[in-house]
């Protein structure tokens, strides 16, 4: 019963560890979504980017991935606002479909650029400053996981501070809310819009160079996450920043506790599952306005 | 509301409606006499893979295009037309022409069991619930041994000819059956489209509020497009697996299909007729130019090219080639016709 009781433990704490990665994840795109209603395929290609970058960080200089954090995020979000100016401003007002296409569009070619310029081979940073297994109360975690985890929660804070006690965070809420108001009171829109972009590929960046101490780096590595960070969105409620985060920590328990319970080739079955229930049946999600 | 063409009835206008029918009645003429033109087997087998893709782009059109439902997991209507059939053959000696039609019912009680209740979603949240129900039938099958599991099925070689749908001599018959599928599925369009079907799909497209207030059952006519739409996918279904005699769900559930299906209408023109043959001609060129040009090297420059073409599209030209023709037709109409007026009466 004791051994059992552990496993368990065990692993719903891996599954809140990987989750808060998914709800830093699913905030950048809660975000976009909010601010103007277009869903980000691209995201997961963003996140793959972070976690190349900290990997040349790495590899070319010897610089640790915790380290290059903050020129990843500087980085990404960089890449986020330049994205939305050379092309997102130009199909805000166009057919949802256009949108998607787009999107998608973006991500193969972010992925193509990656195996052109970096090859498809699996990468992986050896020999991090954060390394090995941290024993507590009979449990055990990597310690990669575990400052991985921390960081989350920490730049997942720092975006909800932001939206919520800062100016430019209240006129980003704002836009969310209604552009044409928004524009009226003198808010710069385009300029909003593009900070969501920095921002939403900022998190994702971050949460790449977090992860890539301990998982491999490939083109096509943002595939694992954007499905997830989809359903982590619509079950937090589109656009709510504090919904992303709980929801992100509950998709990673129904993920871990499914593959425990069910089988681990289950795993995305349960947790998309998951998004049709809640579109379904409570379609605001557990904080998003209605 | 676009701008009426300048009096259909003046002689000039009626004279380039018979010439567009002429034009479509040359490439069909064409495309009959394909297959004694083309030189060897791999470029007919080219040309039925456009066949095959613009057929399911077609029928993707019903639901996606006339009436505004984006589905981003028309693979699972794919892959049950396939499975279906094959699994009739495999374990009842099935003729796959009765599973083709077998194949289509399934996918259609599937498209109108998950219809029923998603059809309350709007946009993207519809646009994704169809991704998660492709994804988790797939992953069911993946891992569902009767169904052979991540291996696949592969189907018997045993009775070849028209009565067995196995053709192991020449692909010719697998391409005058894939051209019959796609004027069949063209056929079922052009009824819809002249129909108060189409009358009621498009009013749901662009004025759900509208429609709903003039008495339309919104969700009873979403159903009907689903139904049709994914019949006729999976039919397409059925000819994949006849065709390659070896199915997994990887080839026919995947979210890349259902990507390419809807890609192939945006490319072409969503909501109109023809404008998925027309993506699905363009789409495969692209593919298979860049990957004999590029593709060998392993280098992703195939996706590169590919991905900037899908968004120079998406974000220049969103309706398409066809929607870029009729402007093009739009501005020389208004030209004549201003000229008509200069010139006095």
């Amino acid at each position: 019963m004791g051994a059992s009781f552990d496993i368990l433990l065990q692993t719903l704490l891996s599954g809140v560890l990987i989750g808060l990665i998914y709800a830093l994840v699913a905030v950048g795109l809660t975000m976009i979504f909010g601010v103007m209603d277009i869903v980000n395929f691209a995201h997961g290609e963003f996140l793959m980017l972070g976690m190349y970058a900290s990997f040349w960080g790495f590899a070319l200089w010897a610089l640790d991935p915790m380290f290059t954090l903050p020129f990843t995020a500087l980085l990404l979000f960089a890449l986020g606002a330049t994205v939305y100016h050379l092309v997102i401003r130009r199909i805000i007002r166009a057919p949802m479909l256009s949108q998607i296409f787009t999107t998608f569009g973006l991500m193969i070619l972010f992925r193509g650029l990656a195996q052109f310029l970096w090859t498809p081979d699996f990468r992986s940073i050896n020999h991090s400053i954060v390394e090995g297994k941290v024993a507590f109360a009979g449990l055990q975690f990597g310690l990669p996981q575990l400052v991985a985890g921390a960081g989350a929660i920490i730049v997942t804070g720092l975006v909800w501070w932001f939206l919520h006690r800062t100016r430019v965070g209240a006129a980003l809420e704002a836009t969310a809310a209604d552009k044409e108001a928004a524009a009226l009171m003198g808010i710069d829109v385009q300029r909003m819009f593009a900070l969501a972009w920095g921002i939403g590929a900022g998190c994702a960046g971050i949460a790449g160079a977090l992860l890539s101490t301990f998982f491999p780096i490939f083109p096509e590595v943002g595939a694992n996450f954007i499905l997830v960070a989809f359903v982590t969105v619509a079950l937090g409620g589109f656009g709510s920043v504090a919904g992303a985060f709980w929801a992100g920590i509950i998709v990673g328990m129904v993920e871990v506790l499914g593959g425990f319970l069910v089988g681990p080739q289950y795993k995305l079955a349960l947790v998309l599952g998951l998004y049709l229930l809640v579109v379904l049946l409570r379609p605001q999600g557990l904080l998003g306005r209605a | 509301m676009p701008q009426p063409l300048p009096a259909a009835q003046t002689p000039m206008a009626r004279r380039y409606a018979a010439g567009r029918r002429a034009v479509l009645f040359a490439f069909l003429a064409l495309a009959i006499a394909l297959p004694s033109m083309v030189g060897n087997a791999s470029e007919l087998n080219y040309a039925i893979l456009v066949l095959m893709i613009a057929q399911a782009g077609v029928a993707w059109n019903i639901l996606g295009g006339y009436a505004g439902q984006v589905s981003l997991g028309h693979a699972a209507f794919y892959g049950i037309g396939a499975y279906t059939s094959t699994q009739l053959l495999l374990q009842y000696n099935l003729s796959p022409w009765l599973g083709m039609v077998a194949g289509g019912l399934v996918a259609t009680l599937f498209a109108l069991a998950i219809g029923w209740p998603c059809f309350r979603l709007k946009g993207h949240y519809f646009a994704m619930a169809t991704i998660a129900v492709a994804e988790i039938l797939q992953i069911v099958v993946t891992n569902w041994d009767w169904l052979g599991g991540a291996v696949g099925l592969s189907l018997p070689v045993a009775e070849a000819g028209w009565r067995g749908f196995v053709f192991n001599k020449s692909n010719v018959p697998y391409y005058y059956i894939m051209l019959g599928l796609l004027l069949l599925t063209l056929g079922v369009n052009l009824l819809i489209e002249r129909s108060f079907l189409g009358y009621y799909f498009r009013a749901i497209k662009d004025e759900p509020d509208a429609a709903r207030s003039v008495g339309i059952d919104l969700t009873r006519y979403k159903l009907i497009a689903i139904a049709c739409s994914s019949f006729l996918t999976a039919i397409g279904g059925t000819f994949y697996a006849q065709k390659e005699l070896f199915i997994d769900p990887g080839s026919t559930m995947a979210t890349s299909l259902s990507i390419k299906i809807a890609l192939v209408a945006i490319l072409g023109g969503v909501g109109s007729l023809g404008g998925p043959v027309v993506g699905a001609v363009i789409l495969t060129a692209i593919e298979e130019s860049t990957r004999a040009m590029f593709g060998g090297t392993g280098r992703g420059t195939d996706l590169i090219i590919y991905a900037l073409l899908i968004i120079g599209v998406a974000v220049y030209y969103p309706g398409g080639v066809t929607g870029w023709w009729r402007e093009l037709e739009r501005r020389w109409f208004a030209s004549v016709a201003e000229r008509h007026a200069r010139a006095g009466p």
